[in-house]
Formats: structure tokens, sequence, C-alpha cells
């Protein structure tokens, strides 16, 4: 790619010929692949196929939604961004570089851009560790900080999460699991990243505590010009926070819309039985509480064609022979269905 | 009154190493024939207590039940010998867990499972009861249920493995059927196809169900009548009309503004969701006052002087709040 890798504290990298902004970061065609039942001597005899062909671009600032089902890929996809797995084929570019070419060192200072928020706040911090040195671990590699102006920053980081800095000496254990997760989130903008995979950081804690959480997360964006993929199975919140949201099924994206009134042109059969089967807050609105049958087929052999077809009320044979190419169907909305392309989607 | 199930002024204590901690603090309320109770709170609020407690399965130490009485069908469960209680749970009232791997017997085949309270209750032979959990496998909706019985429970989704569970409260026709957060550990499709299985027995049963769970919107899609706990307590009781339409007690408005709502988003503005501050109190020691007080946005004196007691406010409407008796201290800042 023709991009201008500026050496100074530009942030905003523009191509050479047209001006236009470089992507903060862009997946082609991504692959994964986990072996099964292989060893050293023997080969695999099947593979899960968690990703299987996942492209889209996460412009800066920019909150990028990923909701599915679980084993749908997600948690693999935010990893496979993050350099921590590599990809069994497909690119990844962060800032228009691409992760491949990229030797130990520089892979590095891109790895400080980017950091992760965990679903589990009660695993992901180590109970021996105080919370000033689970804050200030990332910033370890940075030398010339001393001791006391990395406390500073970490009293800092504190407030900025809603605790206080007395906290500092304490340990995770006495804590509450939404006071961990602010911990968590300080220990991931201690670095100032410019992307933050965030990977079901609210669905283990009470609705309550998931409200004061979301809502930091939306200043802390604010406050730092940050973007997030935000990586959650709950359409309500990933709705209520993201920009753009892409609902991905057995690996791959079946449907990526703006959240514009994502709920109502929402297209792809999947998504709108995801939103159907979401229970409303509402007595006066009792649906139809089960819009879909069956369960989702196992990612080690997926089924033929369209992966969605044997749950799918609409499927005709040729979705059980050709899979759907994720098209554009309207400026920003791609959905990878054969009954939105070409033919309305007034009989659906 | 001809309840199916009353429970009056029920107290669950637990020992600690910090002293005794309340987790249940004198809940009374009822459930009638084939009515869906939803009883909703946060982790921690008790409410899983409360149901353990109605089948005597709180083990004791470290548990203490204390209650006026826990009246089914008439009997006081309290007064039962535990052989006696053991006869009616199972039979008369079952339970479906959350978790189901962790529920179901890991080694025994799902047939022998589904079997097994046909064979301890009813004492009819095997063959009898493994026909009639065919029937069931088969209403639960397990596709080929012949062949599955001897599969195990590892062999299956989570979402057939609640299907399993479920199976295995209903063969004894149960009258009241208690679902401790039957769907938390499903996927959305998964957790619509269970409720719609309990809707649908509840409705050919004639079954009560009392469910237990924090999602709001699940109670709202399921539930006749709801009691919202909070710290042990029972903070409000409502159909469910009213409670969503017009909730009385701070903390059930909180839970219900603090959700975001899927429909009718205009724009990509960000309305900020409220949130409640704070966090749950813990529940060792006494409190005085209104337990949800510290965390209320509209708490005055009073509030933390004098708990509060669960009185009408309209309608059959019940809450545990002073702004009962003192309206004018609502306001709202926004």
């Amino acid at each position: 790619m023709a991009s201008v890798l500026d050496a100074g504290s530009g942030i905003i990298r523009k191509r050479e010929d047209i001006m236009i902004e470089t992507p903060l970061i862009e997946v082609h065609d991504l692959v994964k692949y986990f072996p099964l039942g292989g060893s050293l001597l023997k080969k695999p005899h099947s593979w899960v196929k968690a990703v299987n062909g996942v492209s889209f671009k996460v412009e800066k600032g920019e909150t990028f939604g990923v909701v599915g089902e679980s084993g749908c890929g997600k948690t693999t996809l935010g990893r496979l961004i993050l350099g921590l797995i590599s990809p069994s084929s497909g690119r990844i570019e962060f800032d228009g570089k691409d992760f491949s070419t990229l030797n130990n060192t520089e892979m590095r200072s891109v790895r400080r851009r980017m950091q992760i928020i965990f679903q589990d706040p009660y695993s992901s911090l180590d109970p021996r560790m105080k919370v000033f040195s689970i804050i200030t671990e990332p910033m370890r590699s940075i030398k010339d900080l001393s001791r006391n102006s990395r406390r500073e920053l970490a009293a800092d980081l504190l407030k900025r999460v809603g605790l206080r800095p007395e906290d500092l000496d304490k340990y995770p254990h006495e804590f509450s699991g939404g006071q961990r997760q602010r911990i968590g989130i300080a220990r991931s903008i201690c670095m100032r990243p410019e992307l933050i995979v965030a990977d079901e950081p609210v669905s283990s804690l009470d609705v309550s505590i998931q409200a004061q959480v979301i809502n930091l997360m939306a200043k802390l964006r604010e406050d730092y010009n940050l973007s997030y993929i935000f990586i959650s199975h709950d359409l309500r919140v990933v709705n209520y926070l993201c920009n753009k949201i892409a609902v991905m099924y057995l690996g791959a994206i079946v449907e990526l819309a703006p959240k514009h009134c994502f709920t109502t042109i929402a297209r792809h059969p999947y998504t709108r039985a995801l939103l159907e089967s979401v229970p409303q807050p509402n007595p006066h609105q009792r649906g139809k509480l089960s819009p879909m049958e069956g369960d989702v087929s196992s990612p080690i052999n997926l089924p033929s064609g369209c992966t969605f077809h044997t749950r799918c009320h609409y499927a005709t044979d040729k979705c059980r022979k050709i899979a759907p190419p994720l098209l554009q169907v309207e400026p920003g909305h791609y959905v990878a269905c054969w009954l939105n392309q070409g033919r309305g989607f007034e009989d659906y | 009154m001809n309840h199916l199930l009353e429970v009056d002024n029920l107290h669950v204590q637990f020992d600690t190493p910090q002293g005794p901690a309340s987790a249940v603090d004198g809940a009374s309320f009822h459930i009638s024939h084939g009515e869906t109770l939803g009883l909703v709170g946060e982790s921690g609020c008790g409410k899983t207590v409360t149901s353990l407690s109605i089948l005597g399965l709180i083990p004791s130490p470290p548990g203490y039940i204390k209650a006026d009485r826990i009246l089914f069908k008439g009997r006081n469960l309290l007064n039962l010998s535990s052989e006696d209680v053991r006869k009616i749970r199972g039979r008369e009232i079952a339970m479906i867990f959350q978790e189901p791997m962790t529920s179901l017997n890991p080694v025994l085949p799902i047939g022998r499972q589904v079997a097994e309270p046909l064979i301890a209750h009813k004492g009819i032979s095997k063959a009898k009861a493994f026909k009639e959990a065919i029937k069931w496998l088969d209403y639960v909706k397990i596709p080929e249920a012949r062949k599955r019985l001897y599969d195990y429970p590892h062999q299956l989704s989570g979402g057939m493995r609640q299907r399993i569970m479920i199976a295995m409260a209903m063969v004894c026709h149960p009258q009241l059927l208690i679902a401790d957060e039957p769907t938390t550990a499903l996927d959305v499709t998964i957790q619509a196809q269970i409720l719609s299985l309990i809707a649908g027995l509840k409705e050919e049963l004639n079954m009560s169900v009392l469910l237990i769970t924090h999602d709001l919107g699940v109670v709202a899609q399921m539930a006749d009548r709801v009691l919202v706990m909070y710290a042990g307590e029972i903070v409000e009781e409502a159909d469910v009309m009213s409670l969503y339409d017009r909730p009385f007690h701070p903390y059930t408005e909180g839970l219900l503004r603090s959700m975001p709502i899927l429909d009718k988003q205009i724009g990509d503005k960000l309305h900020r969701l409220t949130e409640i501050s704070g966090i749950a109190p813990c529940t060792t020691g006494l409190t005085q006052g209104c337990k949800f007080a510290d965390r209320c946005p509209f708490a005055f004196p009073l509030c933390s002087e004098k708990r509060p007691e669960l009185l009408e406010v309209k309608d059959g409407q019940r809450a545990r709040c002073w702004l009962r008796d003192y309206p004018e201290k609502r306001r709202h800042h926004d």
C-alpha cells in the first residue's frame, strides 16, 4: 500500500495520490483455522473454522461493534486484530502497516497503540498485584519514568475511571465486579492507545453496573479520541454504543451496517431473527418469542453454500449451494444474502 | 385465600467469618394457580436463596431459615419432615437451574436422568418410565429422542441441555415450576426458544411458574406479576404492566432506565444511560434505614433513619419506600 509513514508525531497519515485518511484498522479476507486432533507427527483430522474470510475497516474515532452468538468467531477476530494469534491467511493493517511485514520491534511499537479490555474482571487482574502495579505494568517498558511520576499518572487514571487515588494500594479482591472492570479499563488506557478491543466488557456485570461502565467507555472515547472494536453478544449494548455494527455468523460477517437506524434497516434474515429474539423490556409488546428454530451448526463442518441456510426460513436451492458474497445494498450497508441482491426486501 | 404457594416473612441467614449475613430479610409473597411470578434483582440480592428455601435446599449450617410459614397447597412446608418435603420436591414443585451443564449428571445418560423422577416418585417400572421420558424429550423438541436416550450431557449443546432439564422437571407434572435464570447461559436465539417452550408448557398444563431472572426484558415478556428484590428485601411488587408503566421504587425505576433500549433510537446522538450510582450494600451487619438509601437519588434524612415497610401505593402495587408518604421528595433532575 502506498502510504506515507511519517516519522514524526503526526497522527493523520495520508496516501500519496488521493488525500484520504488511512483507516486505523483494515482487515482483508482474514481466515483463522484451529487444528483438531493433530500432534507433532500427525496431521490434524479436521479444522475448526473460527474466522472464515472477514474483511472490514475501522476508521479513527469509530466504534465498531461485532455481534454474534457464542462460537461465531468474534473473540478470535479480536485476538487476531491485536496480533495475539496469527491468522491462517489474510492481511491485517494497522494504520497502513501490514502486520505480516513487521519485525518484533516494530510489532511492539504497534502493540503499544492498541489495548484490550477483557470480559471477566475477576480472572483478568492478578490477585497478588496491587492496583498500582496492575495499572502501570504496561508503562514499565518505558524506562524513563520515575516511580513517583508513574504514581501520579496512575492516580490520575483512577480518577478518570471513577475510582479514588487511595485505591492504588489495594488488591483486586477488595473491589466489586464493576470496580474491577474500571481497573481493567484504567490499565488499558494508560498507554494512551488509539484502539481498544473490548471483548464482552459488560456481559458479566449487573444491569445497573453495566450502565456505569458503558457510560465510562463512552466518556473515555471522547476524552482520548479512542476507537473501539466492541465485541458482544448483546445487541442492545452494541446498538447503543457503536457507529457501525457487523453481525457475524459461523466465522463470517453476514451483515455490516451503520448504527443509524440499524434496527430498521437490517436485512439479513439472521440479523432480523437476532433482533426479534431480544426480549423487549415492554410488557405491552409481547412478541412471538421464538423467531428461529434450531441450533448453530458446527464450525468444524460448515454447511454448504450460505452457512445460515440450515436455520433460515427463506432458504432456496441456490442458498444451499452457493455462498452469497457480502455486497453493498446501500452506501455503507453490506449484506451477504441472496434474498437481498437484485430483489427488493418487500416480500421478505 | 387460596394461593398455590404462600410465603410469610421469610428470613434466611448464613454464618460467615464476618458474622451472620442475612440473604433474605423478611420476604412475603404468594403465587396463584396458573400464574407466572417474576422475581427480579441483581446478583446477591437473594433471589436464588429465596427459591432454594422454598424447596428446603439450604444447607444448614451455615444457612438458617426462619419464616412464619411457607404454605404450599395449604400445607406448611416448614413443619414437614425432610422425607415429606422430598416427596413434594421434584414431584409437585420442580426446579430448573441456570447452568445446565453443572446441574446434569455428566456420567449418566440423559434418558436415565429424565426417567429418574418417575421411578423415584411414582414407583413405575423402568421400561414405562423410559417411554414417558421419550414422550417428554419429544415434547421439548429434542430431535430423534429415542436415539438420544443414551447420549451423555457433554454430547449436547447448551440449549439442548436446558431442554433436558425442562423435560426432567416436567415428567411428574409439577404444579409449580421454579426456573432460576433458565436462559442466562444461553445465546439470545436459543433463549427465545427456551422461553417459548416454558410459556407453552405453562399454558398447556396450567402450571404456576416462579421465574427468577436479572433480565428485565425476559420478565416483561413472560411474567404476570413481578417482585423486585434488593439486598434481601422485596422493594416492589406489582403486576407486570403497572411495573413497567409506572415503577414506584427508585431502584425499579433506575433498573428500567439503565437498560439500553433496542428500538426507536433516532439519529446517532447518544443519550447517556441512567446509572444507579454506587454498589449494592454488604448484607452483614444491621442497617437502620432503607437499604437503598445511599444509592437513591431522592434519599432524604428519614430514609437512613427508619426502614420503610412494603405497603400499597396504588391498585395492588406495593413498594418499600418513604416516597409513598412523602411524594414531594421525588424530583427528577433531567
